[in-house]
């Protein structure tokens, strides 16, 4: 409950219509994209300005509320899940396009504005914005900031971190800080910017970020590669980065997700397929033409079963847009669908796909595999269903062996996603004590008093790691 | 499953940025009910009657959620504990019970309102600033009107067309409700243009309405009561399929399976109708023997608006597009966003009209952006909304409202004249 003096000061800064506490609101901001994660806040609230932001944080820390912004909620740590009340601010209504600037090649933009919306307008500059997170067509520019997105292209063009050129940020005390510009270069002091790029939302609050484009490629083509053997097409994605080949796209989709993703999008894939790979490069068309018939190659000496090349962009659009429902489309299969973002070094992806299934079989849990193999990223997904407890446990004991089975490959937690809630009793395996300690160090600099998205990114207690059984 | 991807297929978050406006969000409320989180209060009535139930929520989720089937279910729950205020009640009472399900009293509705219409008393009422004592939208909702009859396509032309040439296949036409009284004509045509593509149509008189305002009213237990006299109605035609020409009552009439699951004794014959019902183009462009369909007038451009429940209910997007793009002389325009509800959605336009009114703004940019002479829609609701929005909005000098049957009739050459046999007859 709200002191209600707090909450007044709340609505005269953003005015009636935007400060609610009534139970529609807080149950409709109780969640986000995570599976089996639910908790309400206090209100929610929806500012228009960094000032009106500013003017919020500074009621919010004299009365110590906790404060969790978000997005369109569709990342999946529990990153936006308000697991200790408080207030919920919404940047839907901060989505302005600020400046696109053909000079320096910057964009500048309010953090609710939607990552689709953007990149389109930029594509019709005849410019190009790489990052592209699956969740493209609803998440928020701010949400892929603060979770550091990944996304399809990440291979060959890196994720959002490498096109954050600088930020405004409101801090917990109400101020508003700075960072970067539109500068290439920049090494006055700590890197602020990267500091805030994948935060969370535990550090300050974005309220306006500056971009920086590209050209775009000349050309582009699409291939799937299918085979009969999963580890095949896992050894595959090694051999092309060996052979200096760098794809824009290289996704992995297994059995079960070929045939959810097909029954979605009725393309007619090779549902009798253990796997297939998606393969894109784009660029100067020469050059594409010579890396695909390389890669084709290679999958034909990794014994691919058939190799096909997309006729059209049309038909290579829906391939990708049809890969990117993947995660929702295992929930036709059960009713719980828990995704998980283990990434492993390139040359240890085809290992890291049998240590996910062995693991799986161990525990006798179904867990599907697709992801962003070129990178590494990939994402087990376990279709389960939540109110078998005992199951889920299990899920549990095999996603925690499979974190194990990451870092011993020299990989991580995740890749992509960020650690929220979800990640957070794993985070020390990474990082270690010391890593630890530094985190808390610089959260404790720019929040004092934890206000900013508190319950996330470390855990009240690390998990123990798992003894793997090797019998 | 919360991935969100349904939010920007939505019309009302659309409109307002709002995650209690979405399909996620809505769902996320209903649980909340139903976990006990929160009262089903009339906040929670609202939001759920907010919701235009157009379903474009549906095809956009990988998940393959049913949200029409959870907002049925829902508003099912609110039905079950509503306290309306009388006058509601008097309303809901007299339509869904007293008019909607019996046909002499559709008739009676078609000849009062064509009485109304035709006899001056429209202009007396219009004239004396008595409709003023009606809410706004619904003096909008009596300007576009088209003149009703009490005379049904059955009162017309029987019940049995026999097919052009060598018949392909017998069917049965599912006339509708408020079809058969605004919109006869379009039945009449519906059959004739079956006939000439050679089909046999029968048109079982003792049907009665689909129940999909019903259904999406909240009123379950009715809606399943009209089920089962269709079933019984259509049980014994001898038919192959039930053509529909209103996309809201075929989108009904396929989810019988899914409405009568559980009934001892309808579930099995329910899951059987519903598997042969089809919409009018998509049956004739699927094994119909099109006639040559050529525009009379030389070039004309031509757009169409997606009825939602063709669309996202029967899945069938395609095959009105693909009839239009056959009539010779004429140029199918796309639609910007076709594929979004219009703001009809039933009797939301009635109930919700400041939402009903934002979205149909937005659609009439983009129809206008089209600059066709005809907008073409699958639906009677859609198409009063269309011409309401034309009306409003637009140009009607320039730009003229059809249901896709009526403008291909036009246009496949010297009709055979069974309306006019009929009324022999």
């Amino acid at each position: 409950m709200l002191d209600p003096a707090m909450a007044r000061r709340l609505r005269d800064i953003v005015g009636e219509k935007h400060f609610k506490d009534d139970p529609e609101a807080k149950v409709a901001h109780s969640y986000d994209g995570t599976p089996m994660l639910q908790s309400l806040p206090d209100g929610v609230v929806y500012p228009d300005s960094t000032a009106q932001v500013s003017e919020i944080m500074k009621v919010l820390a004299e009365y110590r509320v906790p404060v969790v912004s978000r997005g369109s909620g569709s990342n999946l740590c529990g990153g936006t899940v308000p697991v200790q009340g408080g207030i919920v601010m919404v940047m839907h209504r901060m989505n302005r396009l600020l400046e696109v600037d053909m000079d320096n090649l910057t964009a500048t933009v309010q953090p609710g504005m939607i990552t689709a919306a953007f990149t389109e307008h930029i594509e019709s500059l005849g410019l190009f914005y790489p990052p592209d997170p699956s969740s493209m067509k609803i998440s928020t520019i701010g949400g892929n900031i603060s979770e550091c997105s990944g996304g399809l292209r990440g291979l060959k063009y890196g994720t959002t971190k490498d096109y954050v050129l600088g930020l405004e940020a409101v801090l917990a005390n109400g101020e508003i800080l700075r960072t970067g510009g539109k500068l290439m270069k920049d090494v006055a002091g700590y890197d602020l910017t990267k500091l805030l790029v994948g935060s969370e939302g535990t550090l300050a609050i974005i309220t306006e970020a500056t971009l920086k484009l590209v050209p775009p490629p000349a050309g582009k083509k699409t291939m799937l590669a299918m085979y009969k053997d999963l580890y095949g097409a896992a050894r595959t994605v090694s051999r092309i980065i060996e052979n200096k080949i760098i794809p824009a796209t290289l996704e992995i989709l297994d059995n079960p997700t070929i045939r959810v993703v097909d029954d979605f999008a009725r393309l007619g894939l090779p549902r009798d397929m253990e796997a297939i790979l998606l393969i894109e490069q784009d660029g100067d068309p020469e050059a594409v033409e010579r890396d695909m018939e390389a890669i084709r190659l290679i999958c034909e000496a990794e014994k691919a079963d058939r190799v096909e090349v997309a006729q059209t962009r049309e038909e290579a659009e829906k391939l990708v847009a049809a890969r990117r429902s993947a995660f929702t489309a295992l929930a036709r299969l059960r009713p719980t669908t828990i995704l998980e973002d283990a990434t492993v070094p390139r040359s240890r992806i085809a290992d890291m796909v049998l240590r996910i299934r062995e693991i799986a079989d161990k525990y006798g849990v179904s867990i599907a595999t697709f992801g962003h193999a070129g990178d590494g990223n990939l994402h087990p997904t376990a279709t389960t269903d939540a109110r078998d407890a005992e199951e889920v446990h299990r899920v549990e004991q095999a996603f925690a062996e499979i974190f194990e089975a990451a870092i011993e490959l020299g990989g991580t937690i995740t890749g992509e996603h960020g650690v929220g809630v979800v990640k957070a009793p794993f985070l020390e395996w990474k990082v270690g004590a010391s890593g630890i300690a530094v985190m808390k160090g610089i959260k404790d600099a720019f929040d004092p008093h934890h206000l900013l998205n508190p319950g996330k990114m470390f855990a009240g207690e690390t998990r123990k790691r798992v003894v793997i059984d090797r019998g | 499953m919360r991935c969100g991807f349904c939010l920007p297929a939505c019309p009302t978050f659309r409109e307002t940025g709002l995650e209690p406006e979405s399909p996620r969000g809505r769902i996320a409320l209903m649980k909340a009910v139903a976990d006990g989180i929160m009262e089903p209060d009339k906040a929670f009535a609202e939001q759920m009657n907010h919701c235009l139930g157009c379903r474009a929520c549906e095809p956009a989720c990988p998940a393959d959620v049913k949200y029409g089937q959870l907002l049925e279910q829902a508003r099912d729950a609110i039905e079950d504990h509503a306290d309306h205020s009388l006058p509601a009640k008097g309303v809901r009472r007299l339509f869904f019970k007293d008019v909607l399900p019996h046909r002499s009293r559709l008739k009676w509705l078609g000849r009062s309102l064509s009485f109304y219409q035709k006899s001056g008393l429209r202009q007396v009422a219009r004239g004396t600033g008595i409709m003023k004592l009606f809410p706004p939208a619904m003096r909008e909702m009596e300007r576009i009107l088209p003149e009703a009859s009490g005379k049904g396509v059955v009162d017309r032309i029987g019940t049995v067309v026999p097919a052009k040439g060598e018949p392909i296949a017998r069917v049965a036409l599912f006339r509708g409700c408020i079809m058969d009284v605004l919109f006869s004509e379009t039945n009449v045509r519906t059959a004739e243009l079956l006939a000439e593509a050679g089909f046999e149509v029968v048109i079982p008189d003792n049907q009665v309405c689909c129940g999909a305002l019903h259904a999406h009213s909240g009123e379950l237990d009715q809606a399943r009561g009209l089920a089962r006299s269709n079933l019984d109605a259509f049980r014994d035609a001898g038919i192959r399929h039930i053509v529909s020409n209103a996309g809201g009552c075929g989108a009904q009439l396929a989810e019988y399976g899914h409405l009568m699951h559980g009934d001892e004794e309808y579930a099995e014959l329910a899951v059987e109708f519903a598997s042969r019902v089809v919409d009018v183009s998509q049956l004739l462009l699927g094994s119909g023997r099109l006639p040559a369909f050529t525009e009379q007038s030389g070039g004309v451009r031509v757009t169409y608006q997606d009825s939602c429940h063709l669309r996202n209910g029967m899945r069938s997007s395609g095959a009105p597009r693909q009839l239009i793009r056959q009539v010779a002389g004429a140029s199918f325009v796309e639609m910007k966003e076709a594929d979004r509800c219009c703001g009809s959605a039933g009797i939301y336009n009635v109930t919700q009209p400041e939402m009903a009114g934002q979205i149909l703004e937005h659609k009439m940019e983009h129809a206008n952006a089209t600059e066709a002479a005809y907008l073409l829609t699958s639906n009677p609701g859609c198409l009063l909304q269309m011409k309401l929005g034309v009306q409003k909005h637009g140009d009607p000098a320039a730009m003229k409202v059809m249901h896709v049957v009526d403008f291909l009739h036009e246009r496949m050459g010297e009709p055979a004249s069974l309306s006019a046999a009929g009324k022999q007859g």
